[in-house]
């Protein structure tokens, strides 16, 4: 037992196979090749070694023994035999057990076709039943949440889906009940199986008991046809997408190593119901009569075709750049978006109309350049064993998904650190070693004492409303394990607070960064945690102010892509609140909305509504018509995930690619070649046929991304990693001032949930019932001050607003604090939130 | 009342001070909600999850795997009847038979009035005494239908002395806060300070 | 019940017949206690060193040596725990009950001397959850063994040593003896048992710390060993089979019976048909077959009764002496219910955990009761044997296991047992003309 020792040599059915120490039998022999059936064995779970289906002859010296191969661990010069007789008879035997009281009703069950209990009876299994009594019976399927139903008589017992919800998602809502062969998979009554991740156990399921809502009875396995791709979201889950008679039917998650195990969040699993929703964008529409006559001073969108459209917004485009010059043309949005799309949009605007007023991020996001600057993490690297996770940023439970999962299982399961330093208790609290909940707006404070070693509290032995022996403790276990690697989960904890704060915390992280480098430790990096999907590609291909595709500034790679591009703007632009202010002061004649909605989702209501009233033309390029587009001038029908192709860019800055399964709804057509079409009746030709061509020009001028070819990243089942910038982080030059709260007042907190609100949720009709309830929350102490029942209507005001909400009680919110949902259209809690100021402070009054 | 009641939360929590791991707990409380309404209700069930912090779906999880603890109301009394191998070789199935046909319920059955539940039950470590029973875990050895039929007649008379279903042993442990050394908490705990004794030492 | 033999060799159950043995006064009064006071003027290690002497084996059934098993704890894992297995539920076994509802101090003197021997710094008892006698009887022996000072914070003034014993009990399920699955339950869970390896949990057991797991009789003995020394428990009994061991004698016989007897000198014949003992059976009647060792074990017959109940002997013979729980079937057994009542003990006592075990098990039920009920048919016998070879491949004994814990495959035992021995039993029970039988999925024959 050697250190040295990283080399198991065993034997598998003759073969000599290196396994790693600690490898499971089953593990090695899969990787050699050799496939032994299994049923509760699951790579990302602990072995339970249940179904006993994984039995083979296995000899560690003392003479071959029946030993499951999913819990034993190889050991050196192990000789496995998974074909001996006594192998076969002990499968067979098992087999029929499992099949004892399995109905045979493939015919009917989802899973037929795909089932390994299925394709191992057609396997191995006896021909004829020996079993000629009375199978056990349960009432037939049973939902035990809104989008499983779980039937127990197909059920063999395998423990995956309850582990999964123990182990894995840290919801044990389901669980075995009973015992011997009555044993049974349920829920408490009356109390679903409530979990962000159920749609995981439908999938990892062996047989047909587990079926979800929206797929159940849709399809057959032998009728899907199928592409592995990365759902667009800001983790890029892997995924296979699967679509029957042009039709997306089921996304499967793909356990990528890097990424997401093969987990995915429900809202991501059966989000592809919104796609396949009927109010769907189907063609361009431009202003008109009620008679669906196009007419540019009409009340009414109608139908018109690409060519109105597509010359109606070049003519408008032209006119407002020969009247006002480029930086009255804005472009908003295109966070959603491909690589590709983002690329050509990009060029369109600042290479080809020459604004550089653009930005992906709708003022909800963090400074462009300053993530771009930042070291950045991955996120194995975050869940290095023994490394320290400092949790500054959204709930990563609500927000995104995969990643949650994979935290847990670090703190879980390898001894991550947590240090959470957030203004509320998250998802992941209960696993974190250090809880430092701060003040809202008070996060730098924070950050500077958790880093710079001198604690200094004030009279009330507090720094931002975190107690000082609480920030010591996390500072000393920060210093403790300062040779592992250090990864700061970077992000807006709260929509009524300024960004600010934030960018100053990680200014104050940065220093120790610094330290730690100097001194030969791996260090501290950076993952930002952003909205909406693709926003680190839309970074990356310079859908910002001030930046160019590649992660370089304007003032540093201008003159290098002036000479691909012919030019670049001359000057920098603002990003969405300065474009939106200037709209409102009459200085935009032409916005460009890509996929965004700035009325719903735009933090300063006010503004957007002002904006969009003053703007010229209103051009926006989406899937659904919301508020926004209904208020357009002209609207693109485009083309949405599992429509289109091309690459997409995670959260680590990992590139994958994106694929097409279906075709789009109507004439709906991918971004890039909207932008394309725009450009040439702007007198550019790009040449683009296809998004792959996008991508040979991106690795061509994008000083990033220059050698991720998209054949490099095929040879990597995980893609790759754009690492390089060369944007220096430069902190900001003044602290913000936050200031005090009253004694009457409590300082607001706004973050998403998981299940909002917003256009995607709304679209799905599995999801949408689940939409998490709208209400003020608040600690237990303030909740009593305010003396009313759980759930009762309270007026809250701010400064700018009020507006009644109910109120309940939780304990993860701090004193002084309250929290409330964004995202909830008939509660827009951005009625309250000051958009001058850095913090917002409410008061509660009962009626 | 299905949520334990305060004095019976008194006791939980001094049964639960008993573990270094609160989970510990879980079957003991169950029995004591069982002592409290004769069986185990859910509402009892969700109360005990807040006490050891777990899901009620993982306490239902628990609490299903036993036998003895009910989800349902049962009579007053449970009679089980031995049915392990030194009984049924003394004639337990004629017995329960026996009890079967006088009763008229069935194993699991309740009688109308509410008084009785029968039960054939797995080996109750009485074997040298067969046939015998448990009432309410009360032993009956070396039992015939006449001893049986007495025995209903007391139980239906209320004269028999058993305690109401779910009360247990009559005697709970209880220690003194001076006589408690302390829960030994799996982490975080050295070497006892006794192992480090040698014979030299002996007798101080 | 206990009809003592030979008043001399009794060790754990000598207080059996005093009517106050169960309280402290009456423990203290015929020498309780000076085991524990004895144990504490020698060091840890010659404790553990005494057991070791004694070869005392493991009393729960498996029979693994106690001295040897302590030794498996890891040094420098702290803390370490102490489990007693009350939970005695195995068909024929009866005496860890008599133990705990007799002499409760005994074992709490037992469960002292083992925390002291080896830095156990908690115990858990853990009490068959049907036994609310022994439950109330082990309650007010801690109550009264706290309050005088022997259990709690400094033992017998000791500054150095202190040691809860915490009371637990379970609710219902056989399969919670197995020491894993004890642990489960202890630890709030479905009482399942959990893989191996780690073969024992001195390794790693409660809340993955080092746990000793021992049987209510393995510790009965340990006061007396200490006070008498290993090499006198040694010199009693057989040379691998030491001290006494008590058995229960059950089934078919004049006078059933719990008797502590030599281990591994006294026989079958002696035991079962000794007036002393369970005096033989009963009057006209011969020995069928009995059961050596509780409900799991291989059943013996009349070759068999001269085979001393020594532990290697009875293995090498073929079945094992488990629990200490011997059934007597006499000529008037009926043995295919008898091999059913077996089987559907372990069939409703399987935890569910391994499919061979949870589907297996309750499918020899079913096809046992069928037999009984008349509608057997001639393959369902080789189907029985296969199924068994399912279970447990070989049919072999000490059987072989595609399970994980021996449950599943005890339930082999009997049916191989007993069909090997009557199968004209069995196919007496076959219908004159073959029945087909009916299934919800069709007809099969
Ligand atoms: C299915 C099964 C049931 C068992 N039941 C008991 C039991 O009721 N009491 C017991 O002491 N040991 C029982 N055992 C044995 C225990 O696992 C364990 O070996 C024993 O408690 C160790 O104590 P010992 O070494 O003192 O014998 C059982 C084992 C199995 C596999
Ligand atoms: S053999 Fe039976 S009782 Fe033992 S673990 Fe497996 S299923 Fe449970
Ligand atoms: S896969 Fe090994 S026992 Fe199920």
């Amino acid at each position: 037992m050697s250190e040295a020792e990283t080399v198991v040599n065993i034997t598998v059915n003759g073969q000599p196979v290196e396994a790693s120490p600690g490898e499971w039998v089953i593990a090695a022999a899969e990787r050699a090749g050799v496939y032994i059936p299994h049923f509760c064995y699951h790579p990302r779970m602990s072995s339970v070694g249940m179904c006993r289906m994984c039995i083979v002859d296995i000899d560690t010296g003392r003479g071959p023994a029946l030993q499951p191969s999913c819990m034993v661990a190889v050991s050196e010069g192990m000789v496995v035999d998974t074909t001996s007789d006594q192998t076969r008879k002990a499968q067979d035997g098992v087999l029929e057990f499992l099949l004892l009281n399995h109905p045979l009703d493939c015919p009917v069950c989802d899973k037929g076709g795909e089932c390994p209990l299925q394709d191992q009876t057609m396997a191995y299994g006896p021909g004829e039943s020996r079993f000629v009594e009375e199978k056990r019976h349960f009432e037939k399927p049973i939902p035990v949440n809104d989008l499983v139903y779980l039937d127990r008589e197909r059920c063999i017992l395998c423990d995956r889906c309850t582990r999964f919800a123990d182990e894995v998602a840290g919801d044990p809502l389901i669980t075995f009940q009973d015992r011997g062969d009555q044993t049974q998979v349920n829920t408490f009554p009356d109390l679903p199986f409530s979990s962000y991740f159920s749609g995981n156990t439908v999938q990892i399921c062996p047989v047909g008991a587990l079926t979800a809502v929206p797929y159940r009875f849709k399809a057959r396995p032998w009728d899907l046809t199928e592409v592995e791709s990365t759902y667009p979201n800001p983790m890029g889950d892997r995924v296979v997408v699967q679509a029957s008679r042009d039709q997306v039917l089921r996304y499967q998650g793909v356990d990528s190593d890097a990424v997401n195990w093969g987990w995915l969040a429900d809202k991501d699993r059966f989000a592809f119901e919104a796609l396949a929703s009927d109010l769907r964008l189907r063609s361009p529409l431009v202003r008109g009569t009620p008679l669906g006559q196009p007419d540019p001073g009409g009340s009414e969108l109608v139908e018109a075709s690409w060519h109105q459209a597509l010359a109606l917004a070049a003519d408008a485009i032209r006119v407002a750049v020969d009247n006002k010059g480029p930086q009255s043309v804005a472009v908003l949005g295109g966070a959603r978006l491909t690589n590709e799309d983002q690329y050509v949009w990009a060029r369109l605007a600042k290479g080809v109309i020459g604004t550089d007023h653009v930005d992906a991020q709708l003022d909800d996001g963090l400074p462009a350049d300053a993530v771009l600057s930042l070291p950045r993490a991955t996120i194995n690297g975050a869940c290095t064993p023994g490394g320290t996770v400092i949790l500054m940023g959204p709930d990563p439970k609500e927000q995104q998904g995969t990643l949650y999962l994979r935290l847990r299982h670090a703190v879980v399961s390898d001894g991550v650190q947590l240090i959470e330093l957030t203004p509320r208790a998250t998802g992941l609290s209960h696993l974190a070693a250090h809880r430092l909940h701060h003040r809202p707006g008070e996060v730098a404070a924070v950050a500077a004492a958790l880093v710079g070693g001198d604690i200094d509290p004030g009279p009330d032995g507090e720094i931002g409303g975190v107690s000082a022996v609480a920030l010591a403790a996390a500072a000393a276990a920060l210093a403790d394990r300062a040779d592992q690697p250090i990864t700061v989960i970077l992000g807006r904890t709260s929509l009524a607070e300024a960004a600010g704060p934030t960018v100053e915390a990680a200014a104050e992280l940065m220093k120790l960064a610094k330290l730690l480098a100097a001194g030969g430790r791996p260090g501290i990096a950076f993952l930002p945690a952003l909205h909406r999907g693709n926003v680190l590609g839309a970074l990356d291909m310079g859908m910002a102010p001030g930046l160019l595709p590649g992660r370089v500034t304007l003032a540093d790679g201008g003159a290098a892509l002036a000479e691909s591009w012919g030019s670049v703007p001359a000057s920098s632009g603002a990003g969405a609140r300065g474009i939106l202010k200037a709209a409102v002061d009459g200085n935009i004649d032409v916005l460009i909305l890509l996929g965004a909605d700035p009325l719903g989702d735009f933090p300063d209501r006010k503004v957007a509504e002002l904006a969009l009233q003053n703007v010229g033309t209103v051009i926006a390029s989406d899937l659904f018509l919301h508020s926004s587009a209904a208020q357009a001038d002209i609207v693109f029908p485009a083309a949405g995930f599992g429509e289109r192709r091309g690459t997409h860019t995670n959260m680590e800055g990992r590139i994958t690619r994106e694929r097409q399964v279906v075709t789009s709804p109507g004439t709906a057509r991918p971004d890039w070649g909207i932008a394309s079409e725009l450009a040439r009746l702007l007198d550019a030709e790009f040449g683009f046929a296809s998004s792959e061509e996008v991508w040979e020009e991106i690795v061509q001028v994008a000083p990033s991304h220059r050698n991720l070819s998209l054949d490099a990243i095929d040879a990597e089942t995980d893609g790759l990693v754009a690492a390089d910038s060369s944007i220096v982080f430069s902190p900001p030059d003044s602290a913000t001032l936050v200031p005090h709260v009253d004694a009457y007042s409590l300082r607001l907190v706004s973050s998403r949930r998981m299940y909002d609100r917003g256009t995607l949720v709304r679209h799905a009709p599995s999801l949408a019932g689940l939409a998490n309830a709208a209400a003020l929350a608040v600690n237990p102490y303030d909740f009593q001050r305010v003396g009313v029942d759980p759930g009762t209507e309270v007026q809250v005001i701010s400064h700018v607003g009020e507006m009644s909400m109910p109120i309940v009680v939780d304990p993860g919110v701090p004193r002084g604090t309250a929290v409330f949902g964004y995202s909830y259209p008939d509660l827009d809690v951005r009625d309250l939130i000051d958009p001058a100021s850095v913090v917002t402070d409410v008061r509660i009054q009962t009626r | 009342m299905a949520r334990l009641n305060p004095a019976n939360l008194t006791v939980a929590q001094e049964i639960i001070g008993r573990y270094p791991v609160t989970r510990s707990a879980l079957i003991p409380l169950l029995h004591l909600a069982q002592e409290q309404d004769g069986y185990v209700t859910e509402d009892a069930m969700a109360h005990i999850a807040e006490l050891v912090g777990v899901t009620p779906a993982e306490v239902m999880g628990t609490c299903s795997f036993y036998e003895m603890l009910k989800r349902e109301p049962v009579g007053d009394y449970m009679v089980n009847i031995c049915n392990g191998i030194s009984c049924h070789l003394l004639g337990s199935s004629e017995l329960i038979h026996y009890a079967e046909t006088t009763l008229g319920v069935r194993p699991g059955g309740t009688t109308d009035d509410g008084k009785i539940t029968l039960e054939a039950v797995e080996c109750i470590a009485a074997c040298t005494e067969a046939p015998c029973l448990q009432v309410n875990y009360r032993y009956r050895n070396l039992v015939t239908t006449e001893d049986f039929d007495q025995l209903v007649g007391e139980l239906r008379a209320g004269t028999a002395g058993f305690a109401p279903h779910g009360k247990l042993a009559k005697v709970r442990q209880h220690v003194g806060e001076d006589r408690w050394a302390g829960v030994s908490h799996p982490d975080g705990q050295g070497e006892p300070a006794w192992m480090a004794r040698n014979p030299s030492d002996n007798g101080d | 019940m206990s009809a003592p033999a030979d008043q001399d060799l009794r060790i754990i159950t000598s207080r059996f017949d005093v009517d106050d043995g169960h309280t402290l006064a009456g423990y203290e009064r015929t020498g309780g206690y000076a085991g524990l006071r004895r144990a504490l003027e020698m060091a840890p290690a010659e404790v553990h060193g005494e057991v070791r002497t004694a070869s005392l084996l493991g009393r729960g059934g498996a029979g693994f040596p106690a001295g040897v098993k302590w030794g498996f704890c890891p040094p420098g894992v702290w803390p370490r725990y102490l489990v007693v297995n009350g939970d005695e539920s195995e068909p024929g076994t009866y005496k860890d009950r008599l133990l705990m509802e007799r002499d409760p101090h005994q074992l709490i003197e037992g469960c002292l001397i083992a925390c002291y021997a080896l830095g156990l710094s908690q115990c858990f008892l853990y009490v068959r959850g049907e036994m609310a006698h022994a439950q109330e009887r082990l309650a007010a022996a801690l109550n009264e063994a706290y309050e005088a000072g022997y259990v709690g914070r400094n033992v017998l003034g000791a500054d150095d040593f202190s040691v809860d014993i915490t009371l637990h009990w379970g609710a219902g399920a056989y399969i919670v003896g197995e020491e894993t699955a004890l642990i489960e339950s202890l630890e709030g869970n479905r009482g399942m048992p959990r893989l191996k390896p780690p073969y024992f949990p001195a390794s790693i057991g409660l809340y993955g710390k080092p746990t000793i797991v021992n049987n209510v009789e393995t510790l009965a003995n340990l006061p007396w060993i200490v006070s008498n020394g290993g090499a006198a428990f040694a010199a009693m009994g057989a040379h691998n089979s030491t001290g006494t061991r008590v058995f229960a004698v059950s089934g078919h016989v004049v006078s059933p019976g719990v008797f502590e007897v030599p281990f591994g000198t006294t026989t079958f014949r002696d035991i079962i048909f000794d007036p002393r003992y369970a005096g033989g059976t009963r009057p006209g009647r011969t020995l069928k077959t009995f059961i050596p060792g509780g409900a799991s074990a291989p059943w013996f017959f009349e070759e068999h009764l001269d085979i001393p109940l020594e532990k290697a002997t009875v293995d090498q013979a073929g079945s094992m002496l488990g629990s200490g729980a011997i059934v007597v079937m006499d000529d008037t057994t009926d043995v295919v219910k008898a091999c059913h009542n077996v089987v559907r003990f372990f069939a409703r006592e399987s935890c569910g955990k391994c499919t061979p075990c949870r589907e297996g098990t309750s499918w020899l039920e079913k096809i046992l009761s069928r037999i009984l009920a008349g509608q057997g048919r001639l393959q369902d016998l080789d189907l029985l044997m296969d199924v068994c070879d399912n279970i447990s491949p070989g049919i072999h004994w000490p059987p072989r296991q595609t399970t994980i814990c021996p449950l599943g495959p005890s339930a082999v035992s009997p049916i191989a047992s007993a069909l090997e021995r009557f199968r004209s039993e069995f196919e007496a029970y076959l219908p004159a003309t073959p029945v087909s039988v009916t299934t919800t999925s069709g007809v099969a024959t």
